[in-house]
């Protein structure tokens, strides 16, 4: 039985329509990653699915109940740790969490000794008590983490969980977020970044203008990607033979952004050098060239045509294939 | 399955009262670890205190009244400072608002109406202590209770109990305002017409009759009128045109009314600022 599932789900603020009409459903015991750039709806999914916002039509269940019936049976099922460290930074770590230890109706006695297990398993109990206030931002995500898991819940929501940190904080939480989905804990993540949702969900959903454009493992996604790319940037005198060069080893037009022109590499590291042979015998020397992994722009630039951060009416001018793959220079 | 029989459930009245405790128990936390917060909300209210004693006091003639014009100041003085206290209701909820805390709150299976309730019956303590020191202040200043402690503890909670119910109009205007910076000036807007055109700090006599009809009939005077009644000489309250006995029953009645009211509004308005 799914642990999360919703239908046809629609909301709208005004005139922006911010869900239209997304349908996902996972099993418990696994990390669920829904990746969209800012502004997608990512945000929007998860208040409506914590019931802190109601949807215009369509059904959420959560842990099988419905969140429009029920929102109080929900609320004791779940836990979310917001976009930003919802903690009350003049008190102390441990306060925070026995506070929403006993706002799930734990005595004091009770709520104390969940802090003591829910700070010992985040990493924090050497900082419990000393104000928020002192706390890095790393650790008041953590801490956010920690206040989400009190009650013990049968589905956490993350909404941008690393958004706005360090990358050494950001790996941490990582293994944190590993650490707890080894303990069993099913897991809804937001996320802007593909490396985040390669790194921990077992399953991605790719949401984009408040719809679910794809779904799939990381590999699966990144197959459809075909994997690494190759990028080089030229002189503009250069663009054409080098376009001509790319399109030699690729058998097909490349990609081309202002002066940077990139092609699939499924052969990795032969794929490059093949194109460092081909300049070569143009006579192009490229300003940069590179081997580089897809990222979340890749992934929107072929599913949706248009990149993770600018609307799609602005790249309408450069066009997209059929198939809604990447944009291809115009011969 | 059990997850198809789980019964609707709201949240009791007895864990609302808990949640509620939880709630105030926070916010009052952070007063007392934020110094600079008291520290300005109780510098205010002692200048105020100080500047229309002494600046005012030798110009202002109370009719009928023998004593000196800090016994009418004083009354008049703890119902503007729990009136402008309340606005640190607006100002700490739009906070939360704004950080996400409430959003947290919203996603416990805890009562709705105890973040509203935690946050005004906190601001009600912090309005306790600003008012205890200005009793203090006033003493030395030379401010006399002339009709016994308890007759002047009641007059002390009747101005504590309308700073609280002043706390739920400022709840509505904060949440209606989103912002705390819209708050902080949303919320001055009804407080200087009512405070100021009152008998807080002068007698409404000498008021041109347009105003003094508005001043007569509204909650501050009432209230700051009551709470005079019971502090100063009784044999001056005839003079002064003082009624004890109405002006307590006016002052409950106008406390009850601006909580069912604003009450009702600060919850609607809960509602929709955060859906």
């Amino acid at each position: 039985m799914p642990v999360v599932e919703t239908k046809d789900i629609v909301k709208s603020f005004g005139e922006v329509v911010a869900l239209d009409g997304v349908s996902i459903s996972f099993p418990s015991g696994i990390v669920y990653g829904l990746l969209g750039p800012n502004g997608a709806g990512k945000t929007t999914l998860i208040r409506i699915l914590t019931t802190l916002l109601k949807a215009d039509s369509g059904s959420a269940l959560v842990a099988g109940i419905d969140v429009k019936e029920d929102p109080v049976g929900v609320r004791h099922r779940i836990g979310l740790a917001g976009q930003f460290a919802a903690v009350d930074t003049f008190l102390t770590g441990r306060e925070n969490v026995e506070m929403v230890g006993r706002l799930y109706n734990l005595s004091r006695g009770e709520a104390g000794a969940r802090a003591e297990e829910v700070l010992e398993r985040i990493g924090l109990i050497w900082a419990a008590d000393r104000p928020v206030r002192t706390y890095s931002g790393g650790m008041r995500r953590r801490l956010d983490l920690a206040a989400s898991m009190v009650g013990r819940p049968e589905v956490l929501f993350l909404d941008e969980p690393t958004t706005g940190i360090d990358p050494g904080s950001r790996l941490d939480l990582w293994d944190l977020i590993e650490e707890m989905v080894k303990g069993g804990t099913t897991l809804l993540l937001t996320t802007q970044y593909l490396d985040e949702a390669d790194r921990l969900a077992d399953r991605i959903g790719v949401i984009d203008q408040g719809r679910l454009i794809a779904e799939g493992t990381g590999d699966e996604l990144k197959a459809r990607l075909g994997g690494d790319v190759v990028e080089i940037h030229t002189d503009e005198v250069d663009l054409l033979a080098a376009a001509e060069a790319l399109a030699r080893v690729a058998g097909d037009l490349p990609t081309v952004e202002g002066r940077s022109l990139s092609i699939p590499a499924p052969d990795g590291p032969r794929t490059l050098t093949a194109v460092v042979r081909e300049l070569d015998s143009s006579s192009v020397v490229p300003v940069d060239i590179a081997l580089r992994k897809p990222t979340l722009d890749d992934v929107f630039l072929t599913l949706t045509g248009h990149r993770a951060e600018e609307h799609p009416d602005e790249t309408e001018a450069v066009g997209t294939t059929a198939d809604g793959g990447a944009r291809k220079a115009r011969p | 399955m059990s997850t198809i029989t789980t019964p609707r459930r709201g949240v009791g009245l007895a864990d609302a009262v808990a949640h509620t405790a939880v709630i105030t128990r926070r916010n009052v936390l952070r007063l007392a670890r934020i110094p600079q917060l008291v520290l300005f909300s109780t510098v205010q209210p002692v200048m105020f205190l100080v500047l229309f004693n002494y600046v005012f006091g030798g110009a202002i003639a109370i009719g009928g009244g023998s004593g000196d014009y800090i016994n009418w100041l004083i009354p008049g003085i703890l119902v503007q400072s729990a009136v402008f206290g309340a606005t640190a209701t607006a100002l700490g909820l739009t906070e939360d608002l704004g950080t996400g805390v409430i959003d947290r709150f919203r996603s416990l299976p805890m009562a709705r109406s105890a973040v509203l309730t935690g946050r005004t019956l906190a601001d009600l303590v912090r309005n306790t202590f600003v008012i205890t020191l200005m009793l203090v202040v006033g003493y030395l200043m030379g401010w006399r209770f002339e009709q016994g402690f308890g007759k002047m503890a009641l007059g002390v909670a009747i101005s504590l109990l309308f700073g609280f119910a002043f706390s739920w109009v400022m709840a509505s205007i904060g949440l209606a305002a989103k912002t705390p910076e819209a708050a902080q000036s949303a919320g001055f807007l009804p407080i200087f017409p009512f405070v100021f055109a009152s008998s807080v700090f002068v007698p409404t006599a000498a008021m041109p009759d347009w105003l003094r009809v508005f001043a007569d009939n509204q909650p501050v005077t009432v209230i700051a009128n009551a709470v005079r009644s019971l502090m100063i000489a009784e044999h001056d309250l005839a003079a002064l045109g003082l009624d004890q006995g109405s002006l307590i029953v006016q002052s409950m009645l106008w406390i009850a009314g601006i909580i069912a009211v604003f009450g009702f509004l600060a919850v609607r308005q809960y509602k929709r600022a955060v859906g």
